[in-house]
């Protein structure tokens, strides 16, 4: 922290919010990427870091650099923008892949239990027990 | 004042390391490829953001290009692994 000592108090205290917030709700973000159960559930956790997590820190860093130097700063509105609009196009077709996987799989599990010849365990517990092929 | 900002800038940057070693963790343990990939999403944006509060830490500016660099290039790396987990190829 070399170059913070001449920082007015107004930028400081903003800075410091916007940063300490910023990272919290990312943490919250990853919380939930690590807590909550299915896969549909888990997709929509990180999206908080990467909305309000990168606008926080990347404003943060705006304030600092415009108060730090002469005239503002506005490099990080690019990342502002590439992140919120990249990640949720990520997300649509990564969320396709996973439907698209899930669906393979139920199917194949049917087709499986189709060709054991049991289409409804239920009907199969009264009938006489053969000899299955194994 | 300067002391406050430099204990808000650590207080950053433990709470962004333990959003890493989430989603550190959901890729080591992800049940499927798919949760995978979120974890690694999840992954590279916390390390962009790590990036932008060494660059406030520090006060220097070559950061934010690195920052820039890793949110391109997660982006596509996101989408080119969706779209293997999708076709089985990337390039048809």
């Amino acid at each position: 922290m070399s170059a913070a000592g001449e920082l007015s108090a107004l930028p400081a205290v903003l800075t410091a919010v916007f940063l300490v917030s910023g990272a919290a709700v990312t943490l919250v973000g990853a919380l939930g990427l690590l807590r909550l159960r299915t896969f549909y559930e888990r997709v929509h956790a990180p999206t908080l870091g990467t909305t309000l997590g990168t606008a926080f820190i990347a404003i943060a860093s705006m304030i600092y650099f415009s108060a730090l130097g002469t005239g503002p700063v506005l490099h990080e509105l690019l990342i502002i923008v590439l992140v919120i609009t990249t990640t949720p196009i990520g997300l649509m077709i990564l969320v396709n892949a996973a439907l698209f996987r899930d669906k393979l799989e139920n199917d194949g599990a049917l087709q499986r239990h189709a060709k054991d010849g049991i289409a409804d365990p239920l009907l199969d517990k009264g009938a006489p027990q053969e000899p299955r092929a194994e | 004042m300067s002391m406050m900002l430099a204990w808000s800038v650590t207080t950053a940057q433990i709470l962004l390391g333990c959003a890493m070693a989430c989603a550190a963790f959901r890729i080591l343990r992800g049940p499927r490829a798919q949760d995978r990939v979120v974890g690694f999403d999840s992954l590279y944006v916390n390390a962009m953001l790590l990036l932008l509060t060494f660059g406030i830490r520090t006060g220097s500016t070559l950061y934010f290009e690195a920052a820039l660099i890793i949110a391109l290039l997660g982006f596509v790396s996101t989408v080119v692994l969706a779209k293997f987990l999708l076709r089985g190829e990337v390039i048809e």
